[in-house]
């Protein structure tokens, strides 16, 4: 009995541990939202003042959201001429930091090296195209830029990295060159149109599986490529194999030696998981979970140092909801699927309680089953999206105190202001990237523990 | 530069997911199938191996001190051999000097008795030479004398003859 005591005093002291953490890392999450809020504020500001640009497209919203596709290119055709030409005057804008940084933690169809834009494959399905698979080089975006397309593929864009859908059936189909893009706030949701011939055609957001939640949801069209954030997973994915796998393989060819090279840096790791995660909180059976344990912390700190690399895509995989969602979705599986007999009663029957606290704690606990996913997908999301946000933010002081290039000596202050806090961020950022998996992988195994635990043994012997 | 704001990260999307899924799927079996379970194989193998090492080594610690103390017992007990040893030399030495002591006494008592006896047996001899040599004499002188006046008294020559007995037998 003693072992198993002395698993939960460890567990316990974990946990406190775990708690600072996040106390820490809550309270920058804090100052993230504050900034953020703040230049968001401040962005409003200028374009209250600003009668170019954002403006334009709040006077000429009214009627376009109305006209909508129904009415097709005639509608949007006798607006564009009444406003005088609409496409290509729209680009200059006040600097928006917050749609910026927002702008570049999304996940996008290039892959993009400092300002260099590489083409990745797209693989799109919509219900009138069925699948298109070709790469993301045909819409013609700039090798040097922000991956706006100049080229429409069967009425799909590329806006600023990202595939859209224009959804007018008044579009030619095949490959149509296009002038330009028109961003837009209409009741609070940005939306992007396309600018061919002098008319304005509103596009689609690929589908997402928020259910409508985030402002997302099911749209006209699918996107499955090998996006950003899918190549990230990818080239992280195959260094960590290799990495280990050589680790594998010098250890099968130097048994009975000391640990060498390669082997010193990578074998603490999986020490590290195995000694102060796995074994505190799954015991004995630990090594039928060790494995997973391993992956989940291994890809998550991977991709989350991998994110970090300035001017190298700069991908925000574990800043993003989906990715977040799998491996919760994963977590959540694994304790399910463990969990033994006294984790189902538990559950569903509470024993050694009353009939009316029964009432109350098995709805609670069917919930728990939910949140502790919940919780593990975003934690991790909101923690890495935020440092990014923060980064980019900082970053963007240059522009923002460089008045958008107009005030150089504006931008040079901006420029030393931002490489030191980006420069204090990032180290932040590098605690907060084993933080994160650390905590990810000790609450996975927390649940999993909890989940196989024997509990009539335990109280039996007490 | 105007971006779409679109906090498009908050909203998980269909590909994202299910590439995600497949890879991370394919990480989890390569990595446990090919490098993560080697690993931990051998890491379990190495540290039995350490500690079964570290075992032997106290093993034979322990071993070495059992040796060591045994061999401390063997030099004290031959330390008292050696003591009981000299003992028992000193013992017999003493014994061996006071026999020899005792039997030199003896002999030199037996030879001190025999010389006496050798000393009386020559004084004796002498004694009786020296009375022979006085009869002798005395005879010689009795005979002067007596020749002189008694030489033709044989009841003289008898007294004398039977005087000399007389002294011989003394």
């Amino acid at each position: 009995m003693l072992p198993l005591h002395r698993f939960s005093k460890r567990a316990f002291l974990l946990l406190k541990i775990k708690h600072r953490m996040r106390k820490i890392i809550l309270s920058f999450l804090y100052i993230a939202v504050l900034t953020l809020t703040g230049f968001a504020q401040d962005g409003h500001d200028h374009s209250g003042h600003n009668h170019s640009g954002h403006d334009h497209g709040h006077q000429t919203q009214n009627t376009q959201d109305h006209s909508g596709h129904d009415h097709g290119a005639q509608g949007h055709g006798d607006h564009g001429n009444q406003h005088g030409p609409i496409c290509g005057e729209a680009q200059d804008h006040e600097f928006d930091a917050g749609a910026n940084a927002i702008h570049h933690i999304a996940d996008a169809n290039v892959y993009s090296i400092g300002p260099f834009m590489i083409p990745l494959p797209c693989i799109l399905y919509s219900k009138e195209e069925g699948l298109k698979t070709f790469l993301s080089s045909k819409f013609h975006f700039a090798g040097y830029g922000h991956g706006d397309g100049h080229q429409a593929v069967d009425r799909y864009v590329l806006d600023g990295g990202t595939v859209r859908r224009i959804t007018d059936p008044s579009f030619p189909k095949g490959n149509v060159p296009i002038s330009g893009f028109i961003h837009k706030e209409i009741n609070k949701q940005h939306t992007s149109y396309v600018c061919y011939n002098n008319k304005l055609y509103p596009t689609d957001a690929k589908s997402t599986a928020d259910a409508g939640l985030f402002g997302g949801g099911i749209t006209s069209f699918y996107d499955f490529s090998i996006t950003k954030n899918v190549t990230s997973m990818m080239i992280v994915c195959s260094l960590l194999f290799f990495l280990f796998r050589s680790v594998a393989k010098a250890m099968e060819r130097r048994v009975g030696m000391a640990p060498a090279g390669l082997q010193n840096f990578l074998e603490p790791f999986v020490t590290f998981i195995r000694d102060e995660v796995a074994i505190p909180f799954l015991g004995p059976k630990y090594e039928k979970y060790l494995p997973f344990l391993l992956c989940v912390f291994l890809f998550i700190l991977g991709l989350n140092l991998f994110g970090q690399i300035p001017f190298f895509g700069g991908a925000n995989v574990t800043g993003n909801l989906a990715v977040t969602a799998v491996l919760a979705i994963f977590a959540f599986l694994i304790t399910n699927i463990s969990g033994n007999a006294d984790y189902w009663k538990h559950l569903f029957l509470a024993p050694g309680t009353p009939w009316f606290v029964k009432i109350i704690l098995i709805p609670v606990e069917l919930m728990g089953v939910l949140i502790k996913p919940l919780t593990l997908m975003l934690r991790l999301f909101a923690n890495i999206t935020a440092g990014h946000m923060v980064i980019l933010i900082f970053v963007s002081f240059i522009f923002i105190f460089g008045k958008n290039g107009q005030s150089i000596p504006g931008a040079g202050l901006g420029a030393v202001g931002a490489t030191l806090l980006t420069l204090f961020m990032m180290a932040i950022e590098l605690i907060v990237a084993f933080v994160q998996a650390f905590v990810f992988t000790i609450l996975t195994a927390s649940y999993i523990g909890a989940s196989t635990e024997e509990h009539h043994h335990a109280e039996a012997e007490h | 530069m105007i971006f779409l704001a679109d906090f498009s990260v908050i909203k998980p999307d269909f590909g994202l997911l299910f590439w995600t899924s497949i890879i991370f799927c394919l990480f989890w079996f390569l990595m446990s199938r090919f490098a993560l379970g080697p690993i931990t194989e051998s890491l379990k193998k190495r540290q039995s191996d350490i500690q079964d090492a570290l075992d032997e080594a106290k093993k034979a610690k322990e071993e070495m001190a059992s040796l060591n103390a045994r061999n401390e017992e063997l030099i004290k007990e031959a330390q008292v051999e050696r003591a009981m040893i000299m003992k028992e030399a000193k013992n017999a030495k003493e014994t061996i000097i006071s026999e020899a002591k005792v039997k030199a006494k003896d002999d030199a008592n037996r030879i001190v008795a025999s010389a006496r006896m050798e000393i009386e047996g020559q004084k004796k001899a002498a004694l009786l030479e020296v009375k022979n040599k006085v009869g002798q004499m005395a005879l010689d002188i009795a005979e002067k004398v007596i020749r002189k006046d008694l030489k033709a008294n044989p009841e003289q020559v008898g007294l004398v003859t039977k005087l000399v007995e007389e002294i011989k037998m003394n």
